[in-house]
């Protein structure tokens, strides 16, 4: 069995959310909004809000993409914008930037688009996120599975999720750890392609333990 | 005018006053990360505010919060504005203007307000390291605030975006002394020179009103109400008010009625003492004709146990609000697993995702359409239910709102 040099820390994330006042009545206003808003804006509104409707597989999974489509009736944007895979972003002004062109690909081609009024406004908001530690710890890969199964979503938001903004950038903690603590870089690689976006949270942390299996013995 | 704050008693006997007990509704994992962010405040206080003991959504939430914030190991207090009658009636008058109704205040009106907040202010003090203000009524206390940080916030309840601009512009002299405001919902905002949270209002799932019932007794509830449980069951639960458009339900239901056997309950209170919900009242019981299909029940203030019953026995719950504030009633149906037919108006959108926590609708021959809908796709009013269950979990249960004002205070005291 392989133990691993630095225990792996299972921490939970909790989030408040703090309201800017920045609002989009618009898609114009929307992209002027994009460009303006804080980086805690931008993780809210992409990676946040992938907890936040961590129980749907269905709808756009970051809300730039379900408002246009829900409030603005432009599915071909709302798919666009839903494409962006947070995944492949080590920072968020790369995000920032892919947002900000969509958009202005999309108003470009649908000029009329632009000053047509949504539904409802878009309010943007910010995430205000507090990490604590859990009392689950492990050092080898069977201590990792039994702390998983026992801890919540927002944890696996955290590490699967959020991690990928933190160093080292856009690897999740899991397969990092894997990789550099168990010697386990084809589990890492492996639970690394699990796809967030078809997927519950609640799925992800079972695809884990799925991949998982098979190495314990290792 | 006699004035004092009391401190009313936050848990009665039989009630829930420890975190464990919600251990099989959120998991033990949840209610570990709430003990784990509690321990970084350990030892500190906090004390809320409002303006009643009981009765009403804010007092009923603080009846479960300030025994779970002392459970998790602060120090938490509750007090109790109180005053005459004229000052409840200038406060009404100024909670109806701050929904945008017209007011004309009589001169004595704001006076009145500061002179009893000058009482409420010399009966209690204020050195909690953390002072919520509840709604309206006490937002002048705020003038206690001294040089000593306790740190201090006004959760206002209701929505203000288009507020009456006399009162707002009184209240306006208050709101910005306090360190944030917390608010339902981001359209529930005004633009303020202080830092705005989101505070979604929540449920307690333990609660007689939303708390698992027998099946005979839900049987029973409806044999009592002459109700069928073989067909189809609509319900809106609302007192009979004009902005929760009982007779838009009626109508919908008679248009849905034509494709699909079904029944509709409409049950509420607040008929018996308020004159315009009489008039409501009979204009539902007008519409709704000699339909035997049609129940219309007017309950009494004690029948939480009542209104689960029927929540639960529903096959689909209905909101047709012309306007509304959070919508409590939707929170408890999603809980229920129900699937939800809402207008898009005040919070509802914030609980009902179309088609994917439930279904929003615009006019009374939408919601006879998505009535209609969801009748034939059971399903998808299967699926819809489970996923509203699970988006009351994650954001609208009184676990949820303790959590938010740990992190709150956390973010406050710059523990965060």
């Amino acid at each position: 069995m392989r133990v691993a040099i630095a225990p792996f820390e299972f921490f939970a994330a909790a989030t408040l959310v703090r309201i800017t006042g920045q609002r989009a009545h618009t898609l114009a206003d929307l992209l002027e909004n994009i460009r303006n808003c804080a980086d805690a804006s931008v993780f809210n509104h992409t990676f946040q809000s992938l907890q936040q409707h961590h129980f749907l597989t269905e709808g756009f999974s970051n809300d730039f993409a379900q408002w246009a489509l829900a409030s603005c009736n432009e599915p071909r944007l709302a798919e666009r914008l839903a494409s962006l895979d947070i995944r492949h972003y080590a920072n968020l002004a790369a995000l920032r930037t892919d947002l900000v062109h969509a958009l202005e690909t999309y108003l470009h081609e649908v000029p009329n688009a632009a000053q047509r009024k949504a539904f409802e406004p878009f309010y943007f908001c910010e995430a205000v996120t507090v990490a604590v530690p859990t009392p689950w710890q492990a050092r080898t890969l069977a201590e990792f599975c039994e702390g998983l199964r026992h801890v919540s979503i927002h944890t696996v938001h955290y590490h699967f999720v959020a991690a990928r903004l933190r160093e080292p950038l856009t690897v999740n903690d899991f397969s990092f750890w894997f990789e550099e603590s168990l010697g386990l870089k084809d589990l890492g690689d492996r639970i690394d392609l699990i796809d967030i976006y078809t997927n519950t949270l609640e799925g992800v942390r079972q695809h884990i333990l799925e991949e998982a299996t098979p190495w314990l013995a290792a | 005018m006699a004035s004092s704050l009391t401190t009313p008693a936050a848990s009665t006997p039989g009630k829930v006053a420890s975190l464990e007990d919600y251990f099989s509704v959120v998991g033990p994992s949840e209610v570990g990360e709430i003990r784990a962010l509690a321990n970084r405040l350990a030892g500190r206080s906090v004390k809320m505010v409002n303006s009643t003991a009981v009765g009403g959504g804010v007092a009923e939430i603080l009846n479960r919060l300030v025994p779970l914030l002392s459970d998790v190991g602060l120090s938490c207090e509750w007090g109790v504005i109180t005053g005459g009658n004229d000052f409840f009636e200038v406060t009404k008058a100024f909670h109806n203007a701050l929904h945008g109704a017209p007011y004309d205040a009589p001169s004595q009106a704001f006076e009145l307000f500061l002179s009893y907040s000058e009482q409420n202010l010399r009966h209690h003090s204020f050195d909690a390291d953390f002072v919520v203000i509840h709604d309206p009524q006490p937002v002048a206390l705020i003038k206690a605030r001294n040089s000593r940080p306790p740190h201090w916030v006004w959760r206002c309840h209701i929505d203000v975006s288009n507020p009456n601009p006399l009162v707002w512009d009184f209240l306006m002299q208050f709101v910005p002394r306090y360190d944030a405001v917390l608010v339902s919902s981001p359209n529930f905002t005004r633009p303020l020179p202080i830092s705005q949270y989101l505070f979604f209002p929540c449920i307690d799932p333990l609660s007689q009103k939303n708390q698992e019932l027998e099946a005979d007794f839900i049987r029973k509830t409806l044999e009592r109400f002459s109700i069928d449980p073989k067909r189809p069951i609509l319900t809106q639960v609302s007192r009979f008010d004009r902005l929760k458009d009982p007779v838009g339900v009626i109508q919908a239901y008679k248009l849905a009625r034509k494709y699909k056997d079904c029944q509709l309950v409409l049950a509420g209170g607040g008929a018996a003492d308020d004159p315009e919900g009489g008039q409501v009242l009979s204009e539902a019981r007008e519409a709704a004709g000699d339909d035997p299909d049609i129940h219309i029940l007017e309950l009494p203030p004690w029948s939480a146990l009542e209104i689960n019953a029927l929540q639960r026995a529903s096959t689909i719950v209905v909101q047709k609000s012309l306007r509304e504030g959070f919508g409590l009633t939707v929170t408890e149906a999603l809980w229920k697993k129900k699937p939800v037919v809402a207008s898009a108006v005040g919070g509802i959108p914030l609980q009902v995702i179309h088609k994917l926590t439930g279904v929003l609708a615009h006019s009374v021959e939408g919601t006879a359409y998505q009535i209609r809908f969801l009748l034939s796709n059971p399903s998808i009013a299967e699926r819809l239910g489970e996923n509203g269950h699970e988006h009351v979990r994650e954001n609208f249960l009184i676990t949820s709102n303790l959590k938010r004002y740990l992190l709150l205070f956390l973010t406050l005291s710059g523990g965060a």
